[in-house]
């Protein structure tokens, strides 16, 4: 038959979930880690990633926008897709996710992007032409009040929307963590840990993201990127991929010793099927050589090419290396047969509606919204130079009788 | 009693909703048909099954099955004495057209047709994102194929296999344990063409069906009873080395 | 109050979010279908659609009241449990229009599916080798396939063995 080896049930040879679906969960794990590194500025005031801040978010904003046409792509009738927000179904994880989604988006992400660009968003309003104009000005809705005490009300608001942010990041991962995690018919994805493995994984995607974003967009610029800032993120970076690696590990070791009914299958299948993307690229390329790269720069004290050469190389190798994961859990789950009897294989197409060619666009595609974003609502710290030296500091109480 | 015209006011837009959905109605099946009355389940008595694929036919000439899916299908066990819990399973085109003649007899060989297991606590409908697939109040579970998305979530959490996304119609398509025939008082399309009785419906809400007595008499199991989906396919006979 | 005049920014957003809010609740009124959540989390409606469906196998009882000679022969005989369609095929069309004639049958090719041998069978199913049984010779000219057992009269008249 068609790539079979074995047997498998006869209507689970072809897969029904495709590299879009892969591409879903690497997406939204880049918006929750993005906002995570966004965090670690704003509410636990780590100084030296204040340069990526806006940029985190707007990254955010780019990838979250972007995160629902995979899935609109994916549906055999997209158009009914709404019946997920009007009958959602509460014990489906799928459908909780539609609310989280949007909760995500409205109430944290735009949110706190609106209040931190408030008053660049009414200056550039009274100060542009055109459509432009026009633009700006809705996005004031229609309130210029840029007063110190609005503003302070503003930056105390925004901390709270960021503190609770976190959580909702990690629930916007988490949930597509469980969404595979509860799945109690398929070995491959049932535990406990995939919603934190993929919380974790997506906090070293997004941070890899946004370290590699703002060393091109600077060097793009031609400006001077803030090495300090960079030696920061590359520190998260290394000991978020270190929880990462040890989930996985922990989940890997636990599978061999229990060896249960599905593992025999299951590593045969990582030994031959998936061999090449879950050993070769997710664990040597994609977590391993990083790792080694980022130890390196923590523990050896190289000049800042040798360093910014090191973090590009973890960077992109991480990002690869996350996507794996992603196709490895969303692809190798539905390689092999739940009669544990049987393998099949994915036969990527090119130009079809869920093919390779729809999936780069999908993952250039929020590139480009991130630099529509980046033209209206500048990011970079040097724009800042007319703003009150005091952005973001501990929010203290409002002095009474202002 | 006094109704002034301020309560009027607030009970007659009160009473058109109510009469709103009396108009919606319930809806029943064939006449004297109640849902309240079956709980349906299917018992397949295993040494009665000769592969013929009579069933497999039968189900995609009365259900417009498309061509490399299936509703129900048949698979071959070959166990051999060496290699009892890893057998050798075949299904070819889902044993549509039966199975190849096996000409020597090392082993133990035996027939098990699958299908939905209409499970009472099924995982499938558990998942549906938008309620496009239920367990009916007589306890077959179905798909709305005007409300599914064919997302597929459900074909993934089915431990059976027993779901597939119709390749015309873009949504997710299963066994209905015919219920468009049961309600009518037919019996499946896979059970009236057994030509040996291995498959035959089961009613347990009806104290009339033999299941009851076979039950007490007979030791049957369910496929991968370690999931607690609930399943209503009983099987008489069944191997301990069946997937 | 100045905190109304220096807040109110948050108060317009936050007037976005309930104007949002009623328009998805209006819009929801209209879309969702009416017998949704009757029984459970699904339009009840499906539940008699999908019971309206059309039938293919008009089912033995209906066979019977036409063919009830074929009928009783065929209860004196092995072929008693197996029911008319699952030989002739889906037959609705026919009970409901009987000018409908069905297709004739092959009985070479018939037979076989449950009666040739094979190691997996059980092996109380009557269950023969096709070419060495029959010798080419159709399963009908010796056994009446609504009562297949073999009567006297076919063998004597020189069928094979």
């Amino acid at each position: 038959m068609n790539g079979v080896e074995g047997f498998m049930y006869p209507n689970e040879i072809s897969l029904h979930w495709s590299v879009l679906i892969v591409l879903y969960p690497f997406i939204t794990g880049l918006v929750a880690g993005a906002f995570i590194l966004a965090s670690l500025e704003r509410v636990f005031r780590v100084e030296a990633v204040k340069p990526t801040y806006r940029l985190a978010l707007l990254t955010a904003l780019s990838f979250l926008l972007v995160a629902p046409l995979p899935l609109q792509l994916h549906l055999g009738h997209p158009e009914r897709s709404p019946e997920m927000y009007f009958t959602p179904h509460s014990t489906s994880a799928m459908a909780m996710f539609g609310y989280v989604y949007l909760w995500y988006l409205m109430a944290v992400l735009v949110f706190e992007i609106w209040l931190d660009y408030r008053r660049d968003i009414v200056l550039l309003s009274q100060t542009s032409r055109g459509l432009l104009r026009v633009v700006y000005k809705v996005m004031t809705l229609g309130s210029n009040n840029i007063s110190a005490r609005s503003l302070r009300i503003d930056e105390r608001v925004g901390w709270i929307v960021t503190l609770v942010g976190i959580p909702s990041a990690f629930m916007l991962h988490g949930y597509v963590g469980f969404i595979f995690g509860s799945i109690k018919a398929n070995p491959w994805w049932s535990s406990p840990l995939m919603p934190v493995v993929f919380i974790f994984s997506a906090m070293v995607s997004g941070i890899a993201g946004v370290m590699l974003l703002y060393m091109a967009t600077t060097k793009l610029r031609g400006k001077q990127i803030d090495i300090r800032c960079v030696d920061s993120i590359a520190m998260y970076l290394f000991y978020t991929f270190i929880v990462d690696f040890s989930l996985e590990m922990l989940d890997l070791i636990h599978r061999i010793y229990e060896a249960d009914e599905s593992f025999r299958s299951l590593d045969f299948m990582v030994h031959t099927r998936l061999y090449f993307s879950h050993i070769v690229v997710q664990i040597c390329l994609g977590t391993v050589i990083p790792l080694i790269l980022l130890a390196i720069t923590q523990m050896v004290r190289l000049p800042e090419i040798a360093r910014k050469r090191m973090y590009t190389s973890a960077g992109g190798l991480s990002l690869i290396g996350i996507f794996a994961m992603r196709w490895n859990v969303v692809i190798g789950g539905q390689l092999f047969s739940k009669s544990f009897l049987g393998y099949t294989s994915y036969k990527m197409t090119l130009a079809t509606r869920e093919g390779l060619i729809v999936a780069i666009a999908l993952t250039l595609l929020p590139l480009g919204i991130l630099w529509v974003l980046i033209k209206l609502l500048p990011p970079w710290p040097e724009d800042r130079a007319s703003h009150p030296t005091e952005m973001h500091a501990i929010p203290t109480a409002v002095a009474a009788g202002d | 009693m006094n109704i002034n015209r301020r309560q009027i006011l607030i009970l007659l837009p009160a009473a058109a909703v109510a009469w709103k959905s009396v108009l919606a109605g319930t809806p029943e099946s064939a006449p004297n048909y109640q849902m309240s009355e079956h709980w349906w389940g299917m018992l397949i008595d295993i040494p009665k099954c000769i592969g013929c694929g009579n069933c497999v036919r039968a189900c995609q000439a009365e259900n417009q099955v498309p061509d490399g899916y299936f509703r129900t299908w048949v698979e071959r066990y070959h166990v051999t004495d060496a290699n009892m819990t890893n057998p050798e399973v075949i299904s070819p085109d889902g044993g549509k057209e039966g199975f190849p003649v096996v000409s020597e007899d090392a082993g133990k060989y035996f027939f098990v047709p699958k299908m939905c297991n209409h499970c009472a606590d099924s995982p499938c409908t558990q998942v549906c994102p938008v309620g496009a697939t239920f367990v009916s109040p007589d306890g077959v579970v179905l798909v709305d194929p005007t409300y599914c998305l064919g997302c597929a979530y459900c074909v993934q959490a089915c431990p059976y296999g027993c779901r597939y996304i119709d390749p015309q119609k873009k949504i997710v398509d299963k066994c209905t344990l015919c219920y468009h025939r049961i309600t009518k008082g037919l019996t499946t399309a896979c059970a009236e063409n057994c030509p040996t009785g291995a498959r035959q419906l089961v009613d347990l809400k009806n104290p009339r069906d033999p299941i009851h007595a076979f039950l007490k008499t007979h030791s049957v199991q369910v496929l991968k009873p370690q999931m607690a989906t609930g399943a209503k396919v009983y099987y008489n006979n069944l191997d301990g080395s069946v997937r | 109050m100045n905190f109304f005049k220096d807040a109110g920014h948050l108060f317009r957003f936050a007037a976005l979010f309930v104007i949002a809010f009623l328009v998805f609740w209006a819009i929801r009124g209209y879309v969702v279908p009416r017998t949704f959540g009757q029984y459970g989390h699904y339009r009840a409606a499906a539940i008699t659609e999908i019971a309206a469906r059309s039938v293919q196998f008009a089912g033995h009882e209906a066979c019977e009241v036409c063919h009830s000679d074929i009928a009783g022969a065929k209860s004196a005989g092995k072929h008693a449990h197996v029911n008319c369609e699952a030989c002739h095929g889906p037959l609705s069309q026919h009970a409901a229009d009987p000018t409908i004639t069905p297709a004739k049958l092959d009985t070479a090719k018939l037979c076989v599916r449950c009666h040739a041998v094979s190691a997996a069978r059980p092996k109380s199913f009557p269950q023969v080798n096709a070419e060495e049984h029959a010798n080419g010779v159709p399963c009908e000219t010796c056994h009446q396939p609504h009562s297949p057992a073999m009567d006297g009269s076919a063998a004597a008249a020189g069928g094979a063995k």
